[in-house]
C-alpha cells in the first residue's frame, strides 16, 4: 500500500506524543489501542478466513478473570478476599504488583490460547452462521458459567489491586501496555500475513472445499489463526482489569453488547479481510463514539444499533473495500487492458 | 437437591415436567417461527428472541391501558405483523441475497437496537402481567396456575392455526412453493418478495403472540431476548428445518431440561442450561456429519 | 511396492433407494493413465466421490499404497497424496494466479514447506514455472475470478501439478472446453504423466479424448462395472457400443 509509511508515522507520533500533548485523554487514547487491537484480531478469522466469530469476546473476559485470580491468589486466599465483598483492602508494595501484573498477563494471554484451541475443535467443524451461532454461544456460556463461580466472586465480581502510583502515572503505564500490546498484534499479524499462511486463509475464504480438496489442514490453520487472537485478547483482557479497577462478568469482562459486537463493526466498517481495514475502523469508530457520545444520553446504543445496521446493509465492504474498488492503482492492483482488474504483489 | 426429588418428593418431577411442558410450548411457537423463515427464505435471525420480548411489551402496554393480556393477543399480532412486515422491506429485503453472515450480523444490530429501545420505553425492571387466574391444585401437592393452562391451550390453538394456513391457504400454497424452489416461484408469477415479507411478517406475529404468552406465565426484560434466540437456534438445529413433531419435541426437551437445572443446580444455571444444550446441539451435529464425511453448514 | 497404487474392492454406494454403485471393483496402476468411462448418471461421478471422500460407502473397500482410506476426511486423503480436480471448476476466486498456485504446494507431512514458510524465492519459481507449462504465465497477476472458464481449468490442473500429488483424479478435463485447446490439454495431461511421473485417473466424457489418452479403461454402466480393457479392445466391445448407443 501507498501511503503505509504514512499511516505508521501518523500512528507512531499519536501513540508516542498523545498521551504528552492531551494528558487528561490518556485513558481514552489507551481505549483507541485497545479497540484497535480487538478488531485486528477478529479480523484474522473473521475478515481472512471467513469464519465470522461473535464470541472473541469469551477471551478478554478469560483472561481478565485469569490474571485477576493470579493477582490476587499469590498474596491473599482468593476465596475469602472476594467473600468479603472489598471489606479487605489489599495492600501491594510496587514489586509486588508489577510482578503479579506480568506473571498475570503472560498467563491469560497463554490460557486463551490453550482454551482457543479447545473450543476450537469444538466449533471449526461447523460453517458459517453456525460457527457464528456456535462461538455467541460460548460466549454466554462462559459468562454464565463464572457468573455462578462464587471463588472469582460470581455476579459480585472482584475488586482489583491498586497500583500504588499517582493517578497520571498509573493512567501512563497502562496506556504503555495497551500500546505495545496493539502494535505487537499489528506487527504480528502483518507477518503472519506476509507468509505462506495469509494464502492458506485466504484460501479457505474463498473456497474451504477446494482447499481441503488440496490437502491443507484447514482445522490446523484455523485454529493457529484463532490462537492469536485469542493470546491477544487475553492479554488485553488482563490490562483492562487492571485499569478498570472492578471486575463482573456481565458487563466488564464479557460485554457481549458492547465490545463484543464494536470489534465486529469496528473490522466492517474499515473493511474487513484488509490488514488496515480494521485498524481505520476502529479509530474512526472509537473518535465518533467518544466525541458524540456524551450528547446522545439515553440513545447511546440506539444510535450504535443504526449505525451498525446501516454500516452492514448498505456499506459491507468498508472504507478500505470501497476504496480499493475506487482507486485500485494505489493498492498496487492493476487494471489489465482488457479491462481486467488484477492484484500485484501487495 | 437430588435426594429431594427422588427419593423424598418423587411427585415435584410431576411438578417440574409440568412446568417444562409449559415453558416449552411458548419455545416450540418461537422456534417454529425461525424454522419458517429459515426454510422459506435462508433468513438466521439473531434477533427472534427480541421480537418475542417486544411481543410481550406490546401486551404490557395494552394491559396498563386496562385491557386483560390475553385480549391483548389480537392486537400484538397485528402490530407485530407490521412491524415484521416494514422491518423486512428496510432491512432484511436487502441482505437476503448475501452471504449468510451478513444477514446474521444485520439481525444481530437488529436486536441490540431493539433491546436499547424496550429498555428506554420501558426500564430495565423485570416485569410480569398478572393474569387473575388463580392456582389449579393437582391432588394434593402439585399446584399449577391456571394460566399456565391456558397459555398451553392457547399455544396450541396458534401452532395449528399456522399449520392450516400453511396447509390450506393461498398464500401458505405460495409460501411453501417458494421455499421449495425461489426462482420456479417467480417464473409461475409469484411475488416471491411479497412472500417473504409476508413470511416475515407472519414470524414476528408468531413471535408476538410466544411474547404474550411469555410475559403471563414468566417474565420479561428488554435484555432476556438473546438467551430466547439462543434457545430458538438451539431448537431449530436440532430438530432440523421443515420437521414440526421434532421442532416440538425439542421444545419440550430443552423446557424440561432447563427446569431440572433449575432445581437441581440452582436456578443461577437456567440460562447456562439452555446455552449448554445449544452447544451439545452443535457438537452432536458435528460428530453426525463427521460420519458421513461431512461438515454443518 | 505394489504396482497397484489405488485399488477399489466390491465398492457399493446407494442414495436413499437408488443404487448408483453396485460392487464396483478397479485399480490404478502406477505410473499409468486410467481411464472411467460410462454414460450420464452412470454412476462414474459417485465411484470419484467415493475415493476421494466427500461420503461414506455402503460396504467394500478402497485403499491407497495398500492402506485402507475409505473412512478418511478428504483433507486428510488429499495429504496421502490423492488430488482430484473438480467437474465445475474450483479455484480461490478472489486471489490472483500465482496466489492460487503458491498455496497449493503440497501439504503432506514430508513437504519442507512450513505453515508459515516465505511466499518469495523456490515456491514463487515453481509457481510461474507451472504457470508457463499451462501457458498462463502472461495471466499471473490477474485475479483468478476474472479469468475465462477455460483458463481457470487450466489454472485449476496447474495447482493440481504444484501440489505434486502421487495420483490425480481428473473429473472430465475437457467438458467446457473450447475443442480447438482439447488437443493441448491431452499433451499436457500426458507430459504431466511421463515428465512429472504423476498416475492420473481421468473420467471423461469425450471418447476420443480417452481413447487416445488411457492406457486401461473402465466402462460403467447403471452403477455397475460394464466392461474393462486396453482402449481397443473397448471399442469393439459390443456392450459398450450399446451402452452408448442404444438401450434406455
Amino acid at each position: 500500500m501507498m501511503n503505509e509509511k504514512l499511516l505508521y508515522t501518523g500512528l507512531g507520533l499519536l501513540g508516542v506524543m498523545g498521551p504528552v500533548i492531551f494528558p487528561e485523554y490518556t485513558l481514552q487514547i489507551a481505549m483507541l489501542w485497545m479497540m484497535v487491537l480487538m478488531a485486528s484480531t477478529w479480523d484474522i478469522t473473521g475478515g481472512q478466513m471467513g469464519y465470522n466469530s461473535l464470541g472473541n469476546i469469551t477471551f478478554f473476559g478469560v483472561g481478565m478473570y485469569v490474571s485477576a485470580s493470579i493477582q490476587v491468589s499469590m498474596f491473599y486466599d482468593l476465596a475469602q478476599y472476594t467473600a468479603s465483598y472489598g471489606a479487605i483492602k489489599p495492600v501491594f508494595t510496587e514489586t509486588q504488583y508489577f510482578g503479579g501484573l506480568i506473571l498475570g498477563i503472560l498467563a491469560a494471554g497463554f490460557s486463551c490460547v490453550i482454551l482457543s484451541l479447545i473450543i476450537g475443535l469444538a466449533v471449526f467443524g461447523l460453517r458459517g452462521p453456525y460457527f457464528a451461532i456456535g462461538t455467541l454461544g460460548v460466549a454466554v456460556a462462559a459468562r454464565e458459567i463464572v457468573t455462578t463461580m462464587e471463588t472469582v466472586g460470581g455476579g459480585a465480581g472482584i475488586s482489583m489491586p491498586f497500583l500504588p502510583l499517582p493517578i497520571e502515572q498509573r493512567s501512563l503505564f497502562f496506556y504503555c501496555l495497551c500500546f505495545a500490546l496493539a502494535v505487537a498484534a499489528h506487527f504480528t499479524i502483518r507477518w503472519m500475513f506476509s507468509t505462506q499462511f495469509g494464502l492458506a486463509a485466504n484460501a479457505i475464504r474463498d473456497d474451504e472445499d477446494k482447499a481441503e480438496a488440496m490437502g491443507i489442514p484447514t482445522l490446523r490453520y484455523k485454529q493457529v489463526g484463532w490462537a492469536v487472537a485469542a493470546f491477544y485478547m487475553g492479554c488485553i483482557g488482563a490490562v483492562f482489569g487492571n485499569i478498570s479497577g472492578y471486575i463482573e462478568p456481565q458487563n466488564i469482562a464479557f460485554p457481549l453488547p458492547t465490545f463484543g459486537i464494536f470489534m465486529v463493526a469496528m473490522a466492517l466498517l474499515g473493511g474487513k479481510g484488509t490488514l488496515w481495514g480494521p485498524v481505520i475502523g476502529a479509530i474512526l469508530f472509537h473518535i465518533v463514539k467518544e466525541t458524540t457520545w456524551t450528547y446522545l444520553l439515553d440513545w447511546q446504543y440506539i444510535v450504535l444499533g443504526i449505525v451498525l445496521i446501516v454500516n452492514i446493509v448498505f456499506f459491507q465492504q468498508g472504507i478500505v473495500g470501497w476504496l480499493k474498488t475506487k482507486y485500485p492503482e494505489k493498492f498496487g492492483i492493476l487494471v489489465d487492458r482488457s479491462g481486467n482488474v488484477s492484484r500485484g504483489d501487495a | 437437591m437430588f435426594e429431594l426429588l427422588f427419593v423424598t418428593a418423587p411427585i415435584m418431577n410431576v411438578q417440574v415436567l409440568l412446568e417444562g411442558v409449559f415453558i416449552g410450548s411458548v419455545f416450540a411457537l418461537s422456534a417454529y417461527g425461525l424454522a419458517l423463515i429459515w426454510g422459506v427464505m435462508n433468513v438466521k435471525n439473531l434477533a427472534q428472541g427480541d421480537f418475542v420480548i417486544m411481543g410481550g411489551y406490546a401486551a404490557f402496554s395494552v394491559s396498563n391501558a386496562g385491557v386483560h393480556p390475553i385480549f391483548a393477543i389480537p392486537v400484538v399480532i397485528a402490530f407485530m405483523f407490521c412491524f415484521g412486515w416494514i422491518t423486512y422491506k428496510l432491512i432484511i429485503k436487502r441482505v437476503i441475497d448475501n452471504d449468510m453472515f451478513v444477514s446474521l450480523l444485520a439481525t444481530f444490530g437488529l436486536s441490540l437496537f431493539l433491546q436499547q429501545v424496550m429498555n428506554l420505553i420501558f426500564g430495565p425492571e423485570v416485569q410480569t402481567l398478572d393474569s387473575h387466574f388463580g392456582i389449579l391444585l393437582l391432588g394434593d401437592f402439585v399446584t399449577v396456575p391456571k394460566i399456565k393452562i391456558i397459555s398451553l391451550l392457547i399455544a396450541a390453538f396458534f401452532a395449528t392455526v399456522v399449520v392450516l394456513f400453511m396447509k390450506k391457504s393461498r398464500m401458505g400454497q405460495a409460501i411453501r412453493a417458494t421455499a421449495q424452489d425461489a426462482r420456479a416461484a417467480r417464473v409461475l408469477g409469484i411475488n416471491t418478495d411479497r412472500v417473504y415479507a409476508f413470511t416475515f411478517a407472519l414470524n414476528a406475529s408468531i413471535c408476538g403472540v410466544a411474547g404474550v404468552l411469555v410475559s403471563m406465565i414468566w417474565s420479561i426484560q428488554p435484555f432476556y431476548g438473546i438467551i430466547f434466540s439462543l434457545r430458538t437456534f438451539a431448537i431449530v438445529t436440532a430438530a432440523g428445518l421443515g420437521n414440526l413433531p421434532g421442532v416440538i419435541g425439542m421444545s419440550f426437551v430443552l423446557g424440561w431440561f432447563e427446569q431440572y437445572a433449575g432445581v437441581l443446580a440452582g436456578a443461577e444455571w437456567q440460562i447456562a442450561a439452555s446455552v449448554f444444550v445449544l452447544i451439545f446441539v452443535l457438537l452432536w451435529r458435528q460428530l453426525q456429519a463427521r460420519r458421513h464425511r461431512q461438515v454443518v453448514r | 511396492m505394489s504396482e497397484n497404487l489405488i485399488e477399489i474392492k466390491n465398492v457399493s454406494k446407494s442414495f436413499g433407494g437408488v443404487k448408483a454403485n453396485v460392487d464396483i471393483s478397479m485399480s490404478v496402476k502406477r505410473g499409468a493413465i486410467t481411464g472411467i468411462i460410462g454414460p450420464n448418471g452412470c454412476g462414474k461421478s459417485t465411484l470419484f466421490n467415493s475415493i476421494v471422500g466427500y461420503h461414506p460407502i455402503d460396504n467394500g473397500s478402497i485403499t491407497f499404497e495398500g492402506n485402507e482410506i475409505s473412512h478418511l476426511m478428504v483433507d486428510e486423503i488429499a495429504r496421502l497424496g490423492m488430488l482430484r480436480t473438480f467437474q465445475q471448476t474450483r479455484i480461490y476466486g478472489e486471489m490472483n494466479c500465482v496466489d492460487n498456485m503458491q498455496i497449493s504446494v503440497s501439504h503432506r507431512p514430508d513437504s519442507k514447506d512450513s505453515m508459515f514458510a516465505s511466499r518469495k524465492g523456490e515456491i514463487r519459481e515453481r509457481a510461474e514455472h507451472l504457470l508457463e507449462f499451462v501457458g498462463l504465465y502472461s495471466k499471473r497477476n490477474l485475479i483468478s475470478g476474472d479469468l475465462s472458464f477455460g483458463q481457470q481449468k487450466l489454472l485449476e490442473f496447474a495447482m493440481a501439478l504444484m501440489n505434486e500429488p502421487k495420483v490425480l483424479l481428473l473429473d472430465e478435463p475437457t467438458a467446457g472446453i473450447n475443442p480447438t485447446l482439447i488437443n493441448g490439454l491431452i499433451d499436457r495431461l500426458r507430459r504431466a504423466n511421463e515428465e512429472l511421473g504423476i498416475t492420473l485417473c481421468v473420467i471423461e466424457h469425450n471418447m476420443r479424448v480417452i481413447m487416445n489418452l488411457a492406457s486401461h479403461i473402465y466402462c460403467l454402466s447403471n452403477g455397475k462395472m460394464l466392461a474393462n480393457g486396453e482402449p481397443e479392445k473397448l471399442q469393439n466391445d459390443p456392450r459398450v457400443i450399446d451402452a452408448y448407443l442404444g438401450g434406455h
